[in-house]
């Protein structure tokens, strides 16, 4: 096994999006364009050679407007989007936590999208029925176990959520500003949870708008604009730069 | 080859995702329905009750045995049907879990097409009674369906795995398929004996349409009790994976740029 000195390796990299405002969805708008020779698209770029190198054990807060990239950055690190140029090189396993619930089918019941989301997390049925009540009592909701996710309310799917990728330790996780919809009382026990991770040695990637609580979670930050980073190091210094430039 | 084996193993991190997936199709299928999987059963009977009704008149002295007949490309066709229009959208029905987590994007194609196989077992019951109704003879033959149903679902899956990805960058494909499946459907002899076809549409048939062979092969062991010929089945085998090739290669080819289409 290579020692590799960085966990998360972005090199360089550029996210292309055609913006959506021409969407050629049917094969004769398609055909009448080539013709004419418009086949353009309106490009966008959402990220502009990003550089971003994480040493292991690290907690970076990623801060910006609506809009700068943030969530784009970690999609890119996930793997669910793939960069139009750079580099990204990832040297562990990622529990992904963009928009809790995403692994979620909402006419399926709790108990049956426990094991859907953890199979989407590559877990098998039998290491899920294992810590089936790890999940549950962590979340807090045994009571509603085989009500359709389609019933629950945002802030009760964030829980599920929440408690199923994060019940292995994994080496990196991303958390993108899902806690926002519990309440005080869970937002304050995923906190605690992810300390727990980070003392364990995880390696943690943050989004949110909540300047007080990326203090608290992240030693590093880095800040995005428009796909550009503005700054990046500690993040005490970058979040009061980023403060002040309002 | 590195990047193969990087695949294969891949998709064994997987396979319980796949097994997931077919289990939730088929649970959400017969939700809240009174009979639930009862239907899988009731379905293929009823509609070929309707269709030897309408039917058995027409063809009455050309075919021996019409129901057995009809149930055995009833019953493939209909698999290849439901196989391929589930793969079609199974990429852009997902698009909110593609968006949001990593995962082999042919694994949803993949989970579809094999829930519907799993559904097609479940109507080999229909196809059990009507032979034993029908009064069918048991031969040791039979042994060697299953392997007619793995050809048509290499078929299927390959020509899914096509669908799914050209459907993501135009969205008619859909509505273009149900056309061609109603016409492909009447070119296929389902109901009618091949042999009342004109002679250039006859060979046309037996030439183009790869459904037609794996149908006749299946009625070769039901109703004759007969072995299909090597060749029959060297053909079946190399269409499925022709189809396959085809449809791994361009679902690859495009595959990171659905995210920007879905």
């Amino acid at each position: 096994m290579e020692n590799y000195e960085y966990i998360i390796e972005v090199t360089d990299a550029t996210v292309r999006f055609n913006m959506s405002t021409e969407r050629l969805d049917n094969l004769k708008e398609y055909f009448i364009k080539l013709m004419n020779g418009q086949l353009m698209f309106q490009e966008f770029l959402a990220l502009k050679q990003v550089d971003l190198k994480v040493k292991k054990g690290e907690a970076w807060g990623i801060i910006g407007t609506n809009g700068s990239g943030k969530s784009t950055l970690l999609k890119l690190i996930c793997g669910i989007l793939k960069p139009y140029k750079g580099n990204v090189a990832i040297r562990g396993t990622i529990a992904p936590l963009i928009e809790l619930g995403a692994g979620f089918d909402s006419e399926l019941t709790a108990r049956e999208n426990i094991f859907l989301n953890g199979a989407v997390l590559g877990h098998s049925e039998r290491f899920m029925k294992e810590k089936f009540d790890e999940i549950v009592d962590f979340a807090e909701l045994r009571d509603f176990l085989d009500m359709p996710i389609k019933n629950y309310s945002s802030g009760m799917a964030a829980r599920l959520g929440f408690s199923i990728a994060t019940v292995v330790q994994p080496d990196i996780l991303i958390v993108d500003e899902v806690l926002s919809v519990g309440d005080y009382a869970f937002q304050q026990k995923c906190e605690a949870r992810m300390h727990g991770m980070l003392e364990k040695g995880t390696t943690l990637l943050y989004v949110s708008h909540s300047i007080e609580s990326v203090r608290s979670l992240c030693n590093k930050a880095m800040w995005l604009d428009k796909g550009n980073v503005r700054m990046h190091g500690d993040v005490m210094e970058v979040s009061q730069k980023y403060m002040e430039s309002f | 080859m590195g990047k193969m084996i990087a695949r294969l193993n891949g998709f064994y991190c997987y396979r319980h995702l796949l097994k997931q997936l077919v289990q939730k199709d088929i649970k959400l299928k017969y939700r809240r329905s009174f009979l639930g999987y009862l239907w899988s059963i009731l379905n293929p009977l009823l509609t070929m009750a309707i269709m030897v009704a309408v039917f058995s008149n027409i063809f009455r002295g050309d075919i021996q045995n019409f129901p057995v007949y009809l149930i055995v490309g009833q019953t493939l066709f209909n698999f290849m049907v439901e196989a391929t229009n589930m793969a079609l959208g199974s990429i852009t029905e997902n698009a909110a879990l593609l968006k949001k987590t990593y995962v082999p994007k042919y694994i949803f194609t993949m989970a579809r097409v094999t829930s519907s196989l799993v559904n097609m077992i479940f109507s080999l019951g229909a196809m059990l009674f009507v032979f034993i109704v029908c009064g069918v003879n048991w031969n040791i033959f039979m042994l060697f369906i299953p392997v007619i149903i793995l050809q048509v679902y290499l078929f299927s899956l390959g020509l899914g795995l096509f669908l799914a990805q050209s459907t993501v960058f135009f969205r008619d494909i859909r509505h273009l398929y149900s056309a061609f499946t109603m016409a492909w459907m009447y070119l296929t002899p389902i109901f009618y004996p091949i042999t009342m076809l004109p002679d250039w549409l006859r060979t046309s048939v037996i030439m183009f349409n790869p459904m037609y062979g794996y149908i006749q092969q299946f009625r070769m062991i039901v109703m004759d009790g007969q072995m299909p010929g090597g060749k029959m089945i060297l053909i079946g085998f190399s269409v499925g994976l022709f189809w396959m090739l085809v449809g791994t290669w361009s679902f690859l080819k495009t595959q990171n740029k659905f995210i920007l289409y879905i």
